[in-house]
């Protein structure tokens, strides 16, 4: 029984970091309606660069703010100037400039920072809250910044008039278009919402993984098997589905061993997309031939 | 397209036809480029010191596999970012059966090739059912567990776990040609030969379903293609060809480990087949000695191939679509037309 708790706290504090990742894909899946490969990418470049501005003498809550604003703008430009005349191109297109993306963001990082593994300092204190020894206080506050961020993406998207301008252009462009809302800006400031929020879960997972430049790829698997899960429409159902999809990991580990971690995320994605795409949460989609 | 003929212009005769009328076959274009290419390539067999054939080999290997994941995803527009996985299938299918079994090398092609051709029909029936993206997801999935796999506890008496299988060199039967000639000539039949049999897969009549399938399913379907049947064969055919290749790519560098086939690999692929031209065996060989040749040209800087490649990729995009291939078309069509 102590083994089991001990389990499913230790999979609900690695599924924080996989439900941070599911919720800044899901949050783009809802803008641009494609998964982005370079999301882990990305929030791996975010977190060297807030390594870097801590390694330059920077506060943590300054470095961290000023990775935010720095990664919105990334994404605002790579919507601007890599996806906007691309809008009408096939999946494909869409696929390859994503896997371009990855390579470049992955490379780079490897040369500004090199591969050595980096320590990335968590902003929360030491010793773990109310003296259990369940769960680290990282991970507690790991858990605590995932559901703040889920809260204020649910009050953006259902309470500003901004949010529901960004619904409306992605449920149907045209007729947003007719009302007056900016469809190209909207899907710019979902790629810049996207990219900030990677950037948030590469700087809460960075002190547990630790920092180098391919820290994402497992983890960013995991993202998409918890976004799957919770259903790729919904943005509450993606932070549910990376916890379930983090519990159910460590119970699997009991079970089968942790060398095959990777191949359960496969199973888990391909079983999901099979026999209910849709997922949990998600709504069912119907296309119109 | 047929233009109206003007009737009072008399048509000027082309001299190509007068030839044919004397009885004097001209080569088409293709089949010139296609002898002169290969000569060269018996050639340059003679040429080159063991290096670099070691290296052309590796092209020709890369560009089997890029063949593969064209006959997927250009002509039957199915994503694939998982093909390292039907590379590793084939390479350890190879690997097992000349370590385990001694059986010799050119008897191991045919069975990677099988195997993989299965594991790809059953990869392909649930990926009947996704959607292009998800397709994409589900096979990111594939290539990103994939060394994981290989890796495991259970397959370790097969698969040499983490250490992988050191295999013994092919020796050359022919006192004239050193190994490194012979095994270069060796993938250089087996590319003819793939490529032979893809250019005829694609322009017969399971060719044409194909691409039917890719443009409109539905209209494929209402004209009584069985369109997931020959999705999943398709997915198992382009296995078989990427089988292949991992299979030849065992025997070249005689040595398979799990952390050679991960998900750049399949980037790798990718890039090959993007800059090659979606649609063109020509453009499989091009793209093949693309991905093979750019990581040596930019190792100066260390760790920037990669950034290399993704700026290629996303600037093949952009200014040729149809990659290399249909460039040169596009620039022959324009130089004709002067």
């Amino acid at each position: 029984m102590e083994q089991l708790i001990h389990q499913l706290l230790g999979g609900l504090a690695t599924g924080a970091i996989y439900a941070c990742l599911a919720l800044s894909v899901v949050v783009i899946y809802q803008a641009i309606d494609h998964f982005n490969f370079a999301q882990g990418e990305m929030a791996m470049f975010s977190t060297f660069f807030a390594w870097q501005l801590i390694q330059w003498g920077l506060p943590y809550w300054v470095a961290f703010f000023a990775t935010l604003a720095v990664s919105f703008v990334i994404g605002v430009l790579i919507e601007r100037l890599v996806f906007a005349p691309l809008r009408h191109a096939p999946v494909l297109s869409h696929i390859i400039v994503f896997i371009g993306l990855f390579s470049i963001f992955n490379s780079l990082a490897g040369f500004i920072w090199e591969f050595t593994i980096k320590v990335f300092p968590s902003p929360f204190p030491t010793e773990p809250l109310f003296g259990n020894h369940y769960i680290g206080m990282h991970e507690t506050g790991m858990m605590a910044v995932t559901l703040v961020m889920l809260s204020l993406i649910y009050v953006f998207f259902k309470y500003t008039r901004v949010g529901l301008a960004m619904r409306a252009a992605a449920a149907n462009p045209q007729s947003a278009r007719l009302v007056g809302i900016s469809v190209v800006w909207m899907l710019a400031l979902g790629w810049g919402l996207a990219s900030a929020i990677g950037a948030v879960a590469g700087m809460m997972i960075a002190p547990i993984v630790f920092l180098d430049p391919n820290m994402m790829l497992g983890i960013l698997l995991y993202g998409f098997a918890g976004a799957v899960v919770g259903g790729l429409t919904s943005p509450g159902g993606a932070v549910v589905g990376g916890f379930l999809v983090g519990v159910l990991e460590n119970l699997a580990g009991l079970v089968i061993g942790s060398e095959l971690k990777l191949t359960f995320a496969l199973v888990i994605i391909v079983g999901v997309l099979l026999f209910r795409p849709s997922g949990l949460f998600g709504r069912r989609v119907v296309e119109r031939v | 397209m047929a233009k109206p003929l003007a009737v009072d212009k008399p048509i000027p005769p082309n001299p190509v036809d007068l030839l044919t009328v004397a009885g004097i076959l001209l080569p088409t274009w293709r089949v010139a480029w296609s002898s002169v290419g290969l000569l060269a390539s018996v050639a340059v067999a003679f040429v080159l010191d063991d290096f670099g054939l070691f290296q052309l080999t590796s092209g020709f290997i890369y560009a089997i596999a890029i063949l593969g994941l064209m006959l997927l995803t250009g002509f039957n527009g199915q994503f694939s970012l998982g093909h390292s996985a039907f590379y590793a299938v084939g390479a350890y299918t190879a690997a097992i059966m000349m370590d385990q079994w001694q059986v010799a090398y050119y008897w191991t092609l045919v069975p990677a090739g099988t195997v993989c051709l299965v594991v790809g029909f059953l990869f392909g029936l649930p990926a009947l059912r996704l959607g292009g993206l998800y397709l994409a997801l589900a096979t990111f999935a594939l290539a990103v567990a994939t060394p994981q796999i290989l890796k495991y506890d259970l397959f370790e008496h097969w698969t040499g776990g983490v250490q992988g299988l050191d295999l013994d060199k092919p020796v050359s039967p022919i006192a004239a040609l050193s190994d490194d000639q012979w095994i270069y000539l060796f993938a250089l039949v087996v590319l003819c030969f793939m490529v032979v049999v893809a250019r005829n897969l694609v322009r017969g009549r399971s060719g044409r379903a194909m691409i039917a399938i890719r443009d409109n399913p539905l209209a494929a379907q209402a004209m009584g293609i069985d369109t997931s049947t020959y999705k999943a064969w398709t997915f198992g055919v382009s296995g078989l060809f990427t089988g292949v290749a991992g299979a030849l790519s065992a025997i070249v560098i005689q040595f398979v480990a799990p952390d050679s086939f991960t998900f750049t690999l399949a980037i790798s692929f990718l890039v090959g087949l993007v800059v090659g031209g979606l649609v063109s065996i020509p453009g499989a060989i091009f793209g093949g000695m693309f991905v093979l040749y750019v990581p040596n040209l930019t190792e100066d800087f260390e760790g920037l191939a990669w950034t290399a490649y993704g700026i290629v990729l996303i600037v093949a995009v952009y200014v040729m679509p149809m990659g290399a291939a249909g460039l040169v078309k596009a620039m022959t069509a324009k130089l004709i037309k002067r």
